[in-house]
């Protein structure tokens, strides 16, 4: 019997500069059966998005699909005409792209969209698709089946909203659905439950699917088979187990290489003596927007009293899913963003909140890396300008050894002489990040703040990145402070490790002790949630309890803030008191009202 | 400029075609531009008079190439005036505390709520008209128009994380400015102010239309309309020369801004 899902010999054109025909897809074939998941995987630019598009007959603007043969059950999808294409698309094929946000309109009802396909196709009755669509929600687990799709998109969090643009995509029982980086774009603690979602609900309904990922954990736990891309074409082709237990392609395994978490910093650096002042030291720090109070705060609090200290020469690693406020720490400190209380001290020496008011050195002493280099770098200057402005601003040399400086510093961070002359603009997204690093470093700086500065890259130029940082902490005697919310390359690179959850530092230690026991409920949460490169991890760890919501009456100032998502929560403690700081039996410092044994 | 292409590549040569003209047009004229030259009133074209002749029988080619230095010459004038100090405001308030950007804007939002027209009518009835006046009246009717422009670019420049950078590095605010920003709005810049260009041609060639813009004996392309207006009847080429020449420099300067915004838009699409 032939395969449900055959592609061979599929190749995409672009049109170059002067006309000539550039295939970024070049020969590509696989084949899925009914029911199977099918996984292609590879770094941006490789062409796994546009082979997911071409699955539906659709080419992106300038792109062709000059050759080869798709076909869907029986229909040879690259043969429709436009009117048959109409037809086809959305309702044998469904997509699902990685921004649900984007891809929802904000001014009609959820459920409006979710039916819409149905509707737009006749395939049922409008009552028919709203209970469908609502035994759809329930399948993929979304609080409150038979209400949510009355909610506006801007209701509902990211990962529900991921989880409706599914229920969207199989409102038509399609032959195959096209999941484009559903996952992506979520914390590691929400794409848990969509990929359990989205699993159960391919399974039960037998869906052929195509999960388009960078990630291979991810795919692991999803895919029958992987395809392995890059530059367009195959490099790696089969079962699921076959690639991961013994990949034979040299792309696959440095992929494999990155996936995995590794140790890049061995030892602890120990500080100079034990009286002298730490180089960085946060008191109390407590920041957020609006209007300011008559006591100075600000409305909305974005940081609670925070406390932590860098030791000269040290790495500190913060961990947070998105709006837990670890940007906002690294801005309260840069003083682009003033603190509302507490203190800032370098060196002992207390830092003024705005840094207009700060000296110039101490403006030198604290630099800071932006995650997105696209936009850190001025795409009007070149790489010299770029890099060597801080050392004409801060030292004042001359042109000529500018210029030597800057050919050092391109070395130390790994990029080639000739680059200096280059527009920022022209560079790919990790030599950005290099030079972005080389600027930091080009003034000296005591401590250099690293804001999710690997999150905007592919997997294996991330841990290129990862490597360089660690490389940098032991030629250099420079401290820095990794925010992420990638816990194991915070792991990977930091002495000590700070886990920032809505504003507050609910564990604090160092690097070992993460490993020696378990921590606060939500430390654990983030870390059993990120994927291993293993089949069989999902189904293992188990399934999340639905929680009761806690009454909202209560002050969350009050209480335990991570309680409504506490899996070990203690009724009557845990809702009414605010949680004391322990310090547990690994080292590190908690925020929890549980004793450790329970936790 | 590599990227200008077909109709863009007409805007250029009528462009530069003009530029020429501006500049040596009266070398190039046969006559004098003031000489009565022709036996006749309004004649057709061809033979002696390659534009025919006038309303008092001078040739309109000569006129025509003296008359188009004023058109062109205090356009770019004004122009250049308008959008310098309207970016250069711009940048000024984008850089500044709050409230000196709120009176700054609130500023040419009055102003840009009078009239150009109106404005300039005023202005000519009550100081009568020169040249200096005329490109001043120009420049200060066009300038509201692009500081907004440049501001909201200066604004969104200025959130940046580069800029941020830079700010962190401890930069005054002129560095900021002229080097973190500034080199980021150039092309869009550039862009509006072709536009004020056509903008100012138009308004110059309509005070002198109205007899209210440059003065006998000098005479732009819109007195040259205005004073060949009884031969609209006859249809005379003295009439519609100067008009068509109106049109093909205006019609050039924008399909020239067409295709460099394109080209300048994907420029920073790329940023």
């Amino acid at each position: 019997m032939s395969a449900h899902l055959q592609v061979s010999g599929l190749e995409v054109t672009v049109s170059g500069e002067h006309g000539e025909r550039i295939r970024i897809v070049d020969d590509v074939n696989f084949e899925a059966n009914k029911g199977e998941v099918l996984a292609l995987i590879g770094e941006s630019g490789s062409g796994k998005t546009t082979i997911a598009l071409a699955l539906m007959a659709y080419a992106r603007r300038g792109c062709t699909i000059s050759a080869g043969q798709i076909r869907i059950g029986d229909t040879s999808v690259l043969e429709l005409s436009r009117e048959q294409l109409f037809g086809f698309r959305g309702n044998r094929v469904s997509y699902v792209s990685q921004s649900a946000a984007a891809a929802f309109n904000p001014s009609k009802s959820i459920m409006d969209q979710v039916i819409e396909t149905a509707m737009l196709h006749k395939l049922s009755s409008k009552s028919a698709a709203r209970s469908k669509a609502i035994e759809l929600f329930s399948s993929l687990a979304l609080p409150n089946p038979e209400t949510i799709g009355n909610h506006y998109p801007h209701q509902v969090s990211g990962g529900q909203l991921q989880r409706l643009m599914a229920a969207m995509a199989l409102i038509s029982d399609p032959d195959v659905v096209i999941l484009d980086e559903p996952t992506t774009a979520l914390d590691v603690t929400t794409q848990i439950e969509v990929l359990r979602a989205f699993k159960k609900v391919v399974r039960n309904r037998g869906t052929t699917a195509i999960y388009v990922s960078h990630d291979l954990s991810v795919v692991a736990q999803m895919a029958d088979k992987i395809v392995v891309l890059k530059n367009g074409t195959v490099r790696e082709a089969g079962e699921t187990m076959q690639v991961l237990d013994a990949p034979s392609d040299e792309y696959t395994q440095a992929l494999m290489a990155a996936a995995k978490p590794s140790l890049r910093v061995e030892s602890l650096k120990k500080p100079d003596s034990e009286t002298e002042a730490a180089l960085l030291e946060l008191r109390d720090v407590s920041a957020g927007f609006g209007r300011v109070d008559a006591d100075g705060m600000p409305k909305f609090t974005i940081l609670h009293d925070v406390n932590l200290t860098v030791e000269r020469g040290t790495t500190l690693g913060i961990i947070g899913e998105s709006g837990c406020g670890k940007s906002t720490l690294a801005r309260t400190i840069a003083g682009l963003h003033p603190a509302a209380a507490g203190s800032i001290c370098l060196d002992g020496v207390p830092l003024a909140t705005h840094l207009s008011k700060r000296t110039r050195d101490q403006l030198r002493r604290v630099q800071i890396v932006f995650q997105n280099a696209d936009t850190a770098l001025n795409p009007a200057h070149t790489v010299e300008q770029v890099v060597g402005r801080p050392l004409v601003f801060y030292k004042g040399i001359s042109a000529d050894e500018t210029h030597k400086r800057v050919a050092e510093l391109l070395a130390q961070v790994k990029l080639p002489v000739d680059i200096a002359t280059r527009r920022c603009a022209e560079l790919s997204g990790g030599q950005k990040q290099r030079i972005n690093l080389a600027r930091a470093l080009a003034a000296e700086p005591d401590i250099i703040l690293c804001d999710e500065v690997t999150s905007a890259l592919d997997t294996v130029v991330g841990a290129a990145i990862l490597d360089l940082i660690a490389e940098l902490r032991r030629e250099l005697d420079v401290a820095f402070i990794f925010i992420s919310h990638d816990i194991s390359a915070v792991r990977s690179v930091c002495d000590d490790i700070l886990v920032l959850y809505s504003g507050r530092t609910v564990e604090f230690g160092k690097r070992e002790n993460f490993a020696a026991g378990p921590g606060h409920p939500y430390t654990d949460l983030l870390v059993s949630s990120v994927p291993e490169l293993r089949q069989g991890w999902l189904e293992e760890t188990s399934a999340r309890t639905i929680l009761r919501p806690v009454d909202n009456a209560v002050d969350v100032d009050e209480i335990c803030a991570f309680v409504d998502r506490c899996p070990v929560r203690l009724d009557g403690i845990c809702d009414t008191k605010r949680p004391p700081r322990l310090i547990h039996a690994n080292g590190n410092e908690v925020l929890c009202h549980l004793p450790q044994a329970e936790s | 400029m590599n990227r200008v292409r077909g109709a863009g590549l007409v805007g250029l040569v009528l462009v530069i075609a003009w530029g020429l003209i501006a500049l040596f047009g009266p070398m190039l004229a046969p006559y004098e531009v003031g000489a009565i030259v022709a036996p006749d009133v309004f004649e057709r074209m061809g033979g002696a008079h390659l534009l025919g002749s006038d309303y008092l029988g001078r040739d309109v080619l000569s006129r025509l190439l003296n008359g188009a230095r004023f058109t062109v010459g205090l356009s770019f004038g004004a122009a250049l005036l308008a959008s310098s100090s309207g970016a250069a405001l711009a940048l000024f308030s984008a850089i500044s505390v709050r409230w000196v950007d709120e009176t700054v804007s609130r500023l040419m939002d009055a102003l840009i709520s009078i009239p150009g027209k109106i404005l300039a009518l005023v202005i000519v009835a009550a100081f009568g008209s020169s040249m200096v006046l005329l490109l001043l009246i120009a420049a200060v009717s066009y300038m509201p128009g692009a500081f907004r422009i440049a501001r909201s670019l200066a604004v969104n420049l200025n959130q940046m994380e580069y800029v941020q950078v830079a700010r962190v590095r401890g930069e005054g605010r002129v560095h900021i400015a002229i080097f973190e920003i500034l080199p980021n709005m150039i092309h869009p810049l550039l862009a509006d102010f072709g536009l004020r260009f056509v903008f100012v041609v138009l308004l110059l060639s309509g005070l002198s239309f109205l007899g209210l813009g440059v003065q006998p004996p000098d005479a732009d392309l819109g007195s040259l309309v205005r004073e060949n207006i009884s031969g609209l009847a006859e249809v005379a080429p003295a009439i519609i020369a100067p008009a068509l020449a109106i049109a093909t420099l205006t019609i050039g300067v924008n399909l020239l801004i067409d295709s460099l915004a394109s080209g300048g838009r994907s420029v920073t699409d790329e940023a």
